[in-house]
């Protein structure tokens, strides 16, 4: 099949990321890496919560003093906001609108970005502090739990990056979408995974 | 390989319907996304406010668990068909995620 196959908006499929048996596969493939990456973040999550505010006997650092929840409101605003924005994304490419694609997988990246810089303050904030990867067990586990999200954040970012960058002069095919399919619904796990993040480790962690 | 696709022109009629019908799930995302906002101030405003441990810990994982749903069913499509696959991975991860963390808790606690 050619894969540069043009088409138009009348006769663009209704699922383009499945028409092929690579985009059926391509789709099948990534759900099942999404399944091991929630049990990824699970192994993690599990150590966050066994070693949470245990550490060296007099440690100085606890959760409740720790943690400054707007920043943390500010981050997840940012996230979810991204993840509407890769919506529109998928909208558009629905209706074969390559342009208004690109340009709502940009706000997505920028949105994206707007967080990684406030992760990367909070991060240098804590390490000023005293409170660095080898303080603690806590702040072990934390920091590879947060960071392996964060680190997720960056591979999201190049990912989109690349793909918008490689397509834009080529436009829709069969053979580009399920790659722009699969890289929104990481961008949507790298959110669903911060819900919970935000949740058991600020929230619960300002609360004691 | 059968990689060949069937070029199907949609009819002028059809080609508004399908548009119509986009432009109201995107509404009905944008509706998800109001929803997820709205949870999120619930809970953030729940410990600002400082209710009791006991009260603010289960609802707060509830609101979380809620809005992982949407996510996962709206903007990630699960709720579509062709899907049946996809959640027999996903739950079987979510089956090994409640495990591990048992597990982790009660061997430190018990240990």
């Amino acid at each position: 099949m050619d894969f540069n196959k043009k088409y138009t908006p009348q006769t663009w499929p209704d699922h383009p990321e499945q028409v092929t048996l690579e985009g059926k596969n391509k789709f099948l493939g990534f759900w099942l890496f999404l399944g091991g990456e929630t049990v990824l973040f699970a192994s993690l999550f599990a150590t966050y919560l066994a070693l949470k505010n245990k550490g060296p006997s007099g440690m100085e650092f606890s959760t409740n003093t720790l943690f400054e929840l707007p920043l943390v409101f500010i981050m997840t605003m940012i996230l979810l906001t991204s993840s509407l924005t890769s919506v529109y994304a998928m909208y558009h490419m629905k209706n074969h609108n390559f342009r208004g694609m690109q340009t709502w997988l940009a706000i997505t990246v920028l949105l994206g970005l707007a967080f990684l810089g406030l992760e990367i303050y909070e991060f240098n904030h804590y390490v000023h502090l005293g409170f660095h990867y080898g303080q603690s067990a806590f702040s072990s586990a934390f920091f590879t739990l947060v960071g392996t999200h964060g680190l997720h954040v960056v591979i999201g970012l190049g990912w989109i990056i690349l793909l918008m960058l490689r397509n834009a002069k080529r436009g829709f095919s069969l053979y580009n979408a399920p790659k722009y399919y699969t890289a929104s619904l990481y961008w949507h796990f790298i959110d669903v995974v911060w819900v919970f993040i935000f949740t058991v480790v600020y929230l619960m962690g300002v609360v004691g | 390989m059968s990689h060949d696709a069937q070029v199907y022109v949609r009819s002028q009629t059809e080609f508004d319907y399908i548009k119509q019908k986009r432009k109201k799930d995107m509404r009905n995302q944008v509706t998800t996304f109001g929803i997820m906002i709205f949870l999120t101030l619930i809970s953030f405003t729940a410990v600002a406010a400082g209710f009791s441990v006991y009260l603010i810990v289960p609802v707060i994982l509830l609101l979380a668990a809620i809005q992982v749903v949407l996510q996962l069913y709206y903007f990630m499509h699960m709720s579509e068909k062709n899907h049946q696959v996809v959640a027999f991975f996903l739950y079987s991860a979510v089956l090994l995620a409640f495990t591990f963390i048992l597990t982790f808790l009660t061997i430190i606690w018990w240990g």
